[in-house]
C-alpha cells in the first residue's frame, strides 16, 4: 500500500549542510481517496504537493517521502491505515484527512502513539475542545468557523428572517448551530434533510412558501451541487439570496455552474487574496495542474508549509515526536490566509472573509472576495481545552 | 485425518502468527489478523442463515452495529468490562432480530433481501440522529474495555480474544448445522413444502437461526469497536452489508469455514489491490464477476473441484 | 394546508415517482422474465447521465443527448448481457448478486478513470430553464413538468408496447412461462437480449434526464438502485403495473413526509424532540413504507401471477 511519490535524490546534500547523519522525513498522508468523494482526497494531496515543491521536494531541508493511504471514507479503514502507518511504516507525522468522521476514529492512536497530526480539512469541535491534543493541529479551520462567519455577516447586514437547511448529521447540525450563535434574527425554518439526498424539490416549495430573507445551508460535496442546481431552476436564487457554507467552492463549482452565481459565502481564504504567499500557491498551483487551487489545496498546502517551518525549527530532528510538536506548535510560516497563529487547542485564529460567485468578463466562474467578516477570529470550543 | 491435520496446520497458523510478526518486525499484522478474524465471524454468521437456511439478508451490517454501539454506549457512561459489552450486545442484537426476523420470515427471496436491508437502514438513520452518541461523526471510545485483568486496546489481547470467539464460534456452528436444528433447516432450503408437510414449523427454525446469526454477528460489532476504539453508523452502511453478502459467495455458501475464507480473501486482496494501484477497485469489481462466472460455490468449490481431479 | 403548497409538493412526488418507475420498469422486467437479480442497473442510470452529459457538451443538443445516452446503455446493456449475465440465467441468485455487485464496482471505477472523480456538469436546456406558473403565485420548473410528461408517456407507450405488439406478447408470455415460450420455437436468447436492452434504455432515460438536476458523478447510481429495489419489492416483483403504482406510492410518501411530516411532529411533540425525531423519520419513512407492505403483502402489491 506504500506509495512513494516522492524520494528527494539523497545525493544532492546541500554543501553546507552539518556533517551528522541525517534523518529522513516520512509522512503518513491520510485522505479520501476512492468513491464519490475521491475529488477531495485528490485536492488535498495536490495542495500538499506544492508545498513540498516549495521547499524542494524536501520539506524542512530533510529527505522527504510521502506514503498515501485512503481510507475510503470508513472510519475503521481509516484507523487500519493510521496504524500501519505508524507502527510498520514508523511515519514521524500524519497529515491529510477530508472528513470529521474519520478523523475523530484515528484521533486515539494518533494520540496515544505521540504522533503529531496537520489536519488538512477536518477540524471537528470536540478535538477543538475537550478532547484537544498536544499532538493535533489544524491547518484548516475549526468546521463552525465558516458558520459563524455568515451568521455574523447576516446579522450585520440587518436581515431579520432567515431559513436554514443541512443535512441531518452532526457537523449539519453543528454548523446551524454555529450560525445561529452570531445570527440573532428570526428563523423561520430549521430543516434536516437525510444525508446524501439527492432531491430536494419538497424542501425547496417549503422554503418558497415561507418567504424569507435570506437563505442559508451547509450542504458540502455531492449534496452540494444538488442543491444549488435545483435551487436556481426552482427559480428561487431571484426572490431568496442563497448564503452557505462549505457548498459552493473550486471542487463543486465547475458542477454548479451559473446555478452558483450569486450566492455567498465565507472563507478563510479565496485565490484572490492579496499576499505574496498566496499569489505565489495560486500561481504555482495553476502551473502545475491547470486550475484554480480550491480551498482544500490551499489548506493542505498551508500543512506542508506549517511542517517544513516546524522542521526547521526543531533541528530537524524529526524523530523526537515530542520536540517536533513543540516546534509545529511554534512555527511561523506564511499561511497564504495571512496573518496565523495557533490558539491554545491549536486551531487557527484568523480572519475570514465573505465570497461571493461571479461570472467573469470572459465567462468563467470566480469567487472572489468581498472584505473581511471577522478579523482574528476564535473558535468556540477552546474553553473546554485543558491545554494552555 | 488429513482433514483433522488440516484444521491442527490452521490452528498452529493462528497460534505462530504473533510470534512471527514480531520477528518479522511487522506488529501490524496481528492487527490486520483481527479484522479479518472480525469480519469472519460477521460472515460466518451470515452463512448460517444464507447458506443453510437460504435467506439472503442484505442488512446484517445492522448486527455490527448493534454490538459496536453496545460497546460504545456503556464506556461512554464508563462502564469498560467486555462481558457487559458482549452481553448486551447479544442481547441487543438477539432482540433486534427476533422482532425483525418476526416481520421479515413473512417474506421470502428477494422480498427477505430488501427488507433486512430496509431494516438495517433504519437502525444506520436512528444512529445517524443519536446525537448524544456521537450521530454521524460516531464516538471515540477513550477507555479501553477490560475483560478481567487483560487490556483489550493490547493488540495481541484482541488477537486472542478474536480468535477464541471464532473457534467458539465455528465449533458451535458445525455442531448447530449437523444437529436436527441444521437439518430441518437445510431440508427447507431445498424443499420447504416436504418439510411442512412432516409436520416441523418452518418458520420457527428460520427464526431461531435469524436469532442465532444476528447474536454472533454482534459480537463481531463489539470486537470492531474495541479494536478500533471507535464507533460510528458507517459500520452498519448497506454497502457493508453487500461485503459481507459477498464474503460467503466469494468464500462458498453452506460451509462455515468458507465464510472466514472468504472474508479473509477478500480483505488480502483489499490490501494488496490497493498497494498496486488507486483504481483497484475496478480490478476487484473483476475479480468479482469472474468468481461468479467461473467458480460455483465459490473458493470452497474451486478447491474442492480442484482437489477432486487426483 | 396551503393548497399551493400542497399542489406544488404533489407535482414533486409526480416527478420523483416518474423518475423512479423508468427504472423500476427495465430490473422488474428482467427480473420477472429471466429471473435475474441486475444490481448493476444503477449502473446503467449512470451510464446514461454520463453519456448525456458527454454528447450535451459536445454538441449543444439536449435531445442528442438523450438519444446518445439511452443508445449507448441498451449498447452497453447488450455487452454486459452477451458477456456475462447470459451465463447467470440458469443459476443461483446469489451467484448473480456477486456478478453484478462486481460490475458495480467496475463500472464506478470505470467511470472514475474516465471522467475523473468529481461530479460533472450537465446544465439545464436553455429552453427549458425558466418557472412556469402553474396557478398564481406558484412557479414551478419547467424542466420538471417536462421531465413528468416525458415519464408518463414513457409509461404510456411500454403499456402499448407490453399490450399491443408481439414483442409485448412474448414478454407476458415470458415472464408467465418461460419454458413454454422457448418450446413455442421463439428465440428465447434473443428476447432475452432484447428484454435486457430495452431495461438498460429506459434506465439511461432516467439518468440522462436526472443528470440536469443532480450531480453526475461516480456512484451516483446506488441511492437510486436502493430506491428502485424498494419499488419493484412493495410493486410485486415482475409486475410492471405493480412497478408504476408502487414507483408512485413511494414518490408521494418519500415527498410528502419529508415536506410535511416534521411540522407534523412539531404539532405533537416538544420542539427539541420533533426537531430530532422528524428528520430521521422523514428519512426511515420509505422504508417504513416497505416493511409494512411486505408484512401486510409478502408477495407485494401487484404480485406477479407466477415467480
Amino acid at each position: 500500500m506504500r506509495k512513494v511519490l516522492m524520494a528527494a535524490v539523497a545525493g544532492a546534500m546541500a554543501a553546507g549542510a552539518p556533517a551528522m547523519a541525517q534523518e529522513t522525513l516520512k509522512v503518513g498522508f491520510v485522505a479520501t481517496f476512492s468513491g464519490p468523494n475521491a475529488a477531495l482526497g485528490e485536492h488535498l494531496l495536490q495542495g500538499f504537493q506544492v508545498g513540498v515543491d516549495h521547499a524542494g521536494g524536501k520539506l524542512g531541508g530533510l529527505p522527504t517521502e510521502i506514503l498515501k493511504e485512503d481510507d475510503q471514507l470508513k472510519p475503521d479503514v481509516g484507523v487500519q491505515v493510521v496504524r500501519k502507518l505508524i507502527d510498520r511504516d514508523r511515519v514521524n507525522v500524519v497529515a491529510g484527512v477530508v472528513f470529521s468522521n474519520v478523523m475523530m476514529a484515528i484521533h486515539k492512536p494518533l494520540t496515544e502513539s505521540k504522533t503529531p497530526m496537520i489536519s488538512a480539512n477536518a477540524g471537528p469541535s470536540p478535538i477543538a475542545g475537550k478532547l484537544c491534543s498536544p499532538y493535533f493541529f489544524a491547518a484548516s479551520w475549526q468546521n463552525d468557523q465558516s458558520h459563524e462567519a455568515v451568521g455574523q455577516h447576516l446579522q450585520t447586514k440587518g436581515v431579520k428572517r432567515v431559513y436554514l437547511m443541512a443535512p441531518n448529521y452532526q457537523a449539519g447540525r453543528d454548523g446551524l448551530a454555529g450560525f445561529k450563535r452570531y445570527f440573532k434574527g428570526e428563523v423561520l425554518g430549521e430543516v434536516y434533510t437525510a444525508v446524501n439526498q439527492p432531491d430536494y424539490s419538497a424542501e425547496l416549495a417549503q422554503v418558497r412558501a415561507a418567504k424569507p430573507e435570506a437563505v442559508y445551508v451547509f450542504y458540502p460535496g455531492g449534496m452540494g451541487v444538488n442543491f444549488v442546481k435545483q435551487y436556481a431552476q426552482a427559480g428561487l436564487n431571484k426572490d431568496f439570496p442563497l448564503y452557505s457554507a462549505f457548498t459552493v467552492d473550486a471542487s463543486t463549482l465547475p458542477a454548479q455552474g451559473e446555478a452558483a452565481v450569486g450566492t455567498f459565502t465565507a472563507a478563510f481564504w479565496t485565490a484572490d487574496l492579496d499576499n505574496a504567499a498566496s499569489k505565489r500557491f495560486v500561481a504555482d498551483y495553476r502551473k502545475k495542474y491547470g486550475s484554480t487551487p480550491s480551498t482544500f489545496a490551499a489548506q493542505a498546502y498551508d500543512a506542508a508549509r506549517l511542517l517544513d517551518a516546524a522542521i526547521r525549527g526543531a533541528g530537524g530532528k524529526v524523530s523526537d515526536r515530542e520536540a517536533l510538536a513543540a516546534a509545529i506548535k511554534t512555527a511561523k510560516f506564511e499561511s497564504v490566509r495571512g496573518p496565523f497563529r495557533f490558539n491554545t487547542n491549536n486551531f487557527p485564529i484568523h480572519n475570514f472573509y465573505l465570497v461571493e460567485t461571479v461570472k467573469a468578463a470572459d465567462g468563467s466562474l470566480e469567487q472572489v472576495n468581498r472584505g473581511v467578516v471577522f478579523k482574528d477570529h476564535a473558535d468556540s470550543y477552546v474553553g473546554d481545552c485543558a491545554m494552555k | 485425518m488429513p482433514r483433522a491435520a488440516l484444521w491442527a496446520i490452521l490452528l498452529a497458523m493462528a497460534v505462530l502468527l504473533p510470534f512471527a510478526a514480531d520477528l518479522a518486525g511487522q506488529g501490524y499484522y496481528v492487527g490486520f489478523a483481527t479484522r479479518v478474524a472480525i469480519f469472519a465471524i460477521a460472515a460466518l454468521s451470515l452463512d448460517l442463515i444464507l447458506g443453510y437456511g437460504g435467506l439472503v439478508s442484505l442488512g446484517h451490517a445492522a448486527f455490527l452495529g448493534i454490538g459496536a454501539y453496545s460497546v460504545g454506549i456503556w464506556t461512554s457512561h464508563g462502564v469498560t468490562a467486555a462481558p457487559v459489552h458482549w452481553a448486551t450486545a447479544l442481547a441487543a442484537g438477539g432482540l433486534f432480530a427476533l422482532v425483525t426476523g418476526l416481520i421479515a420470515l413473512r417474506t421470502a427471496g428477494v422480498a427477505f433481501i430488501m427488507i433486512t436491508l430496509a431494516f438495517a437502514q433504519m437502525l444506520f438513520f436512528l444512529a445517524v440522529s443519536l446525537k448524544a452518541y456521537g450521530g454521524d461523526d460516531g464516538l471515540t471510545l477513550w477507555d479501553a474495555a477490560r475483560l478481567g485483568p487483560l487490556d483489550l486496546s493490547d493488540d495481541r489481547t484482541l488477537y486472542w480474544v478474536a480468535i477464541a470467539w471464532l473457534v467458539l464460534f465455528l465449533l458451535l456452528g458445525r455442531h448447530l448445522v449437523a444437529s436436527r436444528f441444521g437439518l430441518v433447516l437445510q431440508g427447507a432450503r431445498s424443499n420447504e413444502r416436504r418439510m411442512r408437510a412432516l409436520g416441523f414449523d418452518i418458520r420457527r427454525h428460520r427464526l431461531l437461526a435469524y436469532v442465532l446469526s444476528g447474536m454472533a454477528a454482534s459480537i463481531a460489532g463489539c470486537l470492531l469497536a474495541h479494536m478500533t476504539d471507535f464507533v460510528s453508523p458507517a459500520y452498519m452502511s448497506w454497502q457493508r452489508s453487500g461485503e459481507l453478502v459477498v464474503m460467503v459467495l466469494l468464500g462458498g455458501i453452506g460451509t462455515l469455514h468458507g465464510a472466514i475464507l472468504g472474508a479473509a480473501v477478500l480483505l488480502i486482496l483489499e490490501e494488496v489491490l490497493a498497494g498496486l494501484t488507486q483504481h483497484w477497485m475496478l480490478i476487484l469489481g473483476a475479480i468479482l464477476v469472474a468468481m461468479a462466472l467461473v467458480a460455483r460455490r465459490g473458493l470452497h468449490g474451486l478447491l474442492a473441484a480442484l482437489r477432486g481431479r487426483r | 394546508m396551503d393548497p399551493i403548497l400542497l399542489l406544488t409538493q404533489a407535482l414533486n412526488g409526480l416527478q420523483l415517482g416518474v423518475m423512479l418507475f423508468l427504472m423500476a420498469a427495465g430490473l422488474t422486467l428482467v427480473f420477472g422474465i429471466m429471473g435475474l437479480i441486475n444490481l448493476a442497473h444503477g449502473s446503467l442510470y449512470m451510464a446514461g447521465a454520463y453519456a448525456m452529459a458527454a454528447v450535451f457538451a459536445w454538441s449543444g443538443s439536449f435531445l442528442a443527448g438523450l438519444a446518445a445516452a439511452v443508445a449507448a446503455a441498451a449498447l452497453l446493456g447488450v455487452a454486459i448481457e452477451m458477456a456475462a449475465l447470459r451465463l447467470l440465467y440458469r443459476r443461483d441468485h446469489l451467484d448473480q448478486v456477486l456478478a453484478t455487485f462486481g460490475l458495480i464496482l467496475f463500472f464506478n471505477e470505470l467511470a472514475r478513470i474516465i471522467w475523473g472523480p468529481a461530479a460533472i456538469f450537465v446544465t439545464v436546456p436553455a429552453a427549458l430553464s425558466h418557472t412556469v406558473e402553474i396557478l398564481p403565485g406558484a412557479p414551478y420548473p419547467a424542466y420538471r413538468l417536462v421531465v413528468i410528461a416525458a415519464g408518463v408517456a414513457v409509461a404510456a407507450g411500454l403499456y402499448l408496447l407490453i399490450a399491443r405488439t408481439r414483442l409485448g406478447m412474448l414478454i407476458r408470455a415470458g415472464a408467465s412461462n418461460r419454458t413454454m415460450v422457448s418450446a413455442l420455437g421463439v428465440d428465447i436468447g434473443r428476447l432475452y437480449t432484447a428484454v435486457f436492452a430495452l431495461g438498460a434504455g429506459l434506465a439511461a432515460l432516467a439518468g440522462a434526464m436526472a443528470g440536469p438536476i443532480l450531480s453526475v458523478e461516480p456512484g451516483m447510481g446506488e441511492p437510486v438502485l436502493i430506491l428502485t429495489l424498494v419499488v419493484i419489492v412493495v410493486g410485486g416483483i415482475g409486475s410492471i403495473r405493480g412497478a408504476f403504482a408502487a414507483a408512485l406510492l413511494i414518490g408521494f410518501v418519500d415527498t410528502i413526509g419529508r415536506a410535511f411530516l416534521p411540522a407534523l411532529l412539531r404539532d405533537l411533540l416538544a420542539p427539541s424532540a420533533a426537531n430530532a425525531v422528524g428528520p430521521a423519520l422523514a428519512s426511515m419513512l420509505i422504508y417504513l413504507t416497505m416493511a409494512v407492505v411486505l408484512a401486510i403483502r409478502p408477495q407485494g402489491l401487484f404480485a406477479a401471477r407466477t415467480g
